[in-house]
């Protein structure tokens, strides 16, 4: 491989506390040398970023890749090109798949799939429990043993307390995280969106606040008493904010993740029964969304991760209470983010590549997050000052359930760099 | 007077202006005269085909909306839809091309989930007529009680109406507290604390937590059916401690400083919220509201197809 020469762009290394104006260049699949006027190599090709912004591959630690067992609606390969041309270098797929990804062969095959689609790494997450059914603990060891990264039921909450309590401390031994879809069921049974005004006026089942922070304290209530490392998937409310806050002032183990959707919308936008913003957990309310911006601020929230749900476009054709929750979330996660994060005032650059790329690779143990000398190429080249219109049409993704279909975005991946190789390069279309 | 009109599909209140509903109560007024004809039929729909489609089971609304149609001269199908749950939104889809496929006008909708309606009407060229959404909007239920308020007190600025019960998962609750607001009368809501929706009072009414609080307050009653099927969900502890703290007796009317006015869009649950000497009492107007049902439904499904209130007859009831 003869080498990629990265000149001129504003280089953000929240690994290292970097942010100036250099030059990256990568061979044999590695960063060799970050610095100013970095010579070419004969043979390297060069890229062009003034004025664009050089960054740790993004890593999203929450999505979800349909295969194997809904093809038809998102596969591993157009997950992993998808997230390439949201600036993805990396992602973790959630085990709701059919049947569920809770044993080594199922983790193995995501693996293998990835491999061959050879575009943004996957890391498969496991099942917290056999067919996520919330009973007997999946085989831990032999998930991380195949490549899982993380465990988690989500989709389902872990409803038993014990079997919360016992994979928190079983995973232990794995150094994983385990990774909880924090809604106490019988308050939520059968919601369709925020318990609020919006859910009076519109006459559907609201899930209050309290069915996410009940499970989020009691998550809490587990790390501290197992010291495991507890991970709180897709935070939706002030109240769970609140909470982890304090967790983290006692020094638990607790991470915790925020959406693009509950950072940029509110239950608002379930007016006109749009089946595009239904989602769980809902869009709450205003308080909430702040709530979640100054969370990310302070680092309550440690990551952005896109809860990436793909469906048919006529599964979400049907009324409100009857389609399914979630939305896309790869390929406009950065753009949202930008303009939502940076424009809005609430994280500096810098600040937003950590949340999005140093900081989940932390959290769950990757390879990545940074661009030090030696570590595995995985860069992505951010034009931070275009804006440009969502158009679901052009998505890479399978599906077009998006609530942002006629968003104007601010900034986007122009080039994507897997292990050195450019996976995504903005107006080329993808090779093979 | 500059010309008001309803639009494609009646799907609520809450999205009507007052002069669209003053519209719709102003029109109903000649069409009461024509169910009280030895020949109850005028040549207004004539040629216009009307599907009426039921995803859910009802008697007096589906009847109330055929004679409506049949007074009317329109061609009429009865679809009684059961889906199971599971498909209940392809079915819909499905079934809107299907009809339209089939050249029709108008249809009248029920269906179990909210915002059904208006997601056909989205779909459609057709009129589309709300018949009750899930816990969304019963429009025309709203408009017949309207209606009937307007008769016996010959206004609605400025009337307290009390709407008692289960308004969570009412319909018709969120219906009248739309049109009642939109047209000056004060609304209050009463019931159980778990019967209430999060935020009612947002929506600019009173809240009385007891029957009592409703009777001393209220013009008029709105006392809605206890849902039977509500209580696995353990709303209320049971039927007759329901009767005991929230039924209205005549007992409880006894103390109450003035008549109250006695509505219910029914069917009622004799002995649980409205005791049976109520309902058959001399200030019900229960049976009236029924009546009213098939002018005010008239009325929609005329202004809908494009007629204007001048055809029929001069107005009358010309509201305050």
């Amino acid at each position: 491989m003869s080498g990629i020469l990265i000149k001129g762009g504003r280089v953000i290394d929240p690994s290292r506390g970097g942010d100036g104006q250099a030059d990256v260049l990568i061979q044999d699949g590695k960063i060799e040398a970050v610095g100013r006027n970095v010579p070419a190599p004969p043979g390297a090709s060069v890229i062009d970023a003034a004025g664009k912004v050089v960054a740790p591959g993004l890593i999203d630690v929450h999505v979800h890749l349909r295969e194997p067992g809904q093809e038809d609606l998102e596969t591993v390969a157009t997950g992993a090109m998808a997230a390439a041309a949201g600036g993805f270098t990396a992602v973790c797929a959630m085990p709701n798949t059919d049947p569920v990804t809770d044993n080594q062969a199922a983790v193995g095959f995501i693996v293998s799939q990835a491999q061959k689609a050879a575009k943004a790494r996957v890391y498969p997450i496991g099942a917290v429990s056999l067919g996520q059914k919330g009973e007997h603990l999946a085989e831990f060891g032999e998930l991380v043993g195949a490549g899982a990264v993380a465990v988690s039921d989500d989709g389902h909450p872990v409803a038993s307390s014990h079997l919360m309590r016992t994979a928190l401390e079983y995973a232990k031994t794995f150094g994983i995280p385990v990774a909880d879809h924090c809604e106490e069921m019988s308050l939520a049974h059968g919601g369709a969106m925020h318990e609020g005004i919006v859910s009076t006026r519109l006459g559907l089942k609201g899930i209050p606040a309290a069915a996410e922070e009940i499970m989020v304290a009691r998550d809490i209530i587990l790390a501290e008493l197992t010291g495991g490392h507890v991970h709180l998937c897709h935070m939706s409310t002030r109240g769970s904010v609140e909470l982890i806050r304090r967790a983290k002032e006692k020094g638990l183990r607790v991470t915790a993740e925020a959406t693009p959707h509950h950072f940029t919308l509110t239950h608002e936008r379930c007016e006109n029964f749009d089946t595009n913003a239904k989602m769980n957990p809902p869009l709450r309310e205003s308080e909430d969304r702040e709530a979640i911006r100054l969370g990310l601020k302070d680092g309550t929230l440690d990551v952005i991760a896109s809860d990436h749900a793909p469906h048919h476009y006529d599964a979400k054709e049907r009324a409100f209470a009857d389609a399914p929750n979630g939305i896309l979330g790869l390929e406009t996660a950065l753009g949202l983010a930008i303009r939502e994060l940076v424009d809005g005032g609430y994280l500096t650059l810098p600040e937003l590549v950590a949340r999005m790329s140093t900081v989940p690779a932390r959290v769950f143990n990757l390879p990545g997050g940074t661009l030090a000398v030696g570590a595995p190429a995985d860069v992505v080249v951010i034009d931070p000052a275009v804006r440009w219109k969502v158009d679901p049409a052009t998505f890479y993704s399978k599906s077009r359930n998006t609530p942002f279909g006629q968003d104007t975005l601010l900034g986007r991946a122009d080039f994507t760099i897997v292990g050195g190789r450019i996976v995504y390069e903005r107006g080329h279309s993808p090779g093979g | 007077m500059a010309a008001v009109t309803l639009g494609k599909d009646l799907v609520g209140l809450e999205h009507a202006s007052a002069e669209q509903i003053q519209l719709i109560l102003d029109t109903a007024e000649p069409f009461k005269e024509v169910s009280e004809r030895a020949i109850k039929k005028v040549p207004a729909l004539r040629g216009k085909t009307i599907v009426n489609l039921f995803f859910e089971a009802s008697t007096r609304t589906r009847i109330s909306f055929e004679f409506a149609e049949k007074r009317l001269s329109a061609d009429t199908v009865n679809v009684a839809a059961t889906g199971s749950s599971a498909e209940k939104g392809e079915t819909l889809v499905d079934t809107a091309r299907n009809l339209e496929a089939m050249r029709i006008d108008m249809v009248v909708i029920r269906h179990q989930s909210s915002g059904a309606a208006q997601f056909l009407g989205e779909r459609i060229r057709s009129n589309v007529v709300n018949a009750g959404d899930g816990k969304h909007e019963h429009p025309t239920q709203a408009l017949l009680d309207l209606l009937t308020l307007r008769d016996r007190f010959q206004r609605i600025a400025g009337l307290k109406v009390a709407i008692c019960g289960d308004i969570l998962h009412s319909r018709v609750a969120r219906s009248n507290i739309w049109g009642l607001l939109k047209l000056g009368a004060e609304v209050g809501v009463c019931g159980p604390a778990t019967l209430m929706p999060r935020g009612i009072e947002e929506l600019g009414v009173t809240m009385l937590p007891h029957i009592e609080d409703a009777i001393g307050w209220a013009d008029a009653l709105n006392i809605l059916r206890l849902q039977v099927e509500r209580m696995e969900g353990g709303f209320i502890p049971s039927q007759r401690e329901y009767n005991r703290v929230f039924g209205v007796s005549s007992e409880r009317l006894a103390k109450a400083p003035k008549d109250l006015l006695i509505m219910h869009p029914g069917p009622m649950n004799r002995g649980v919220e409205i005791d049976s000497d109520v309902a058959d009492g001399p200030h019900s107007v229960i049976l009236p509201q029924v009546t009213n049902g098939v002018a005010v439904r008239m009325a929609v499904l005329y202004l809908l197809s494009g007629g204007s209130p001048e055809w029929t007859a001069p107005k009358t009831g010309e509201e305050s």
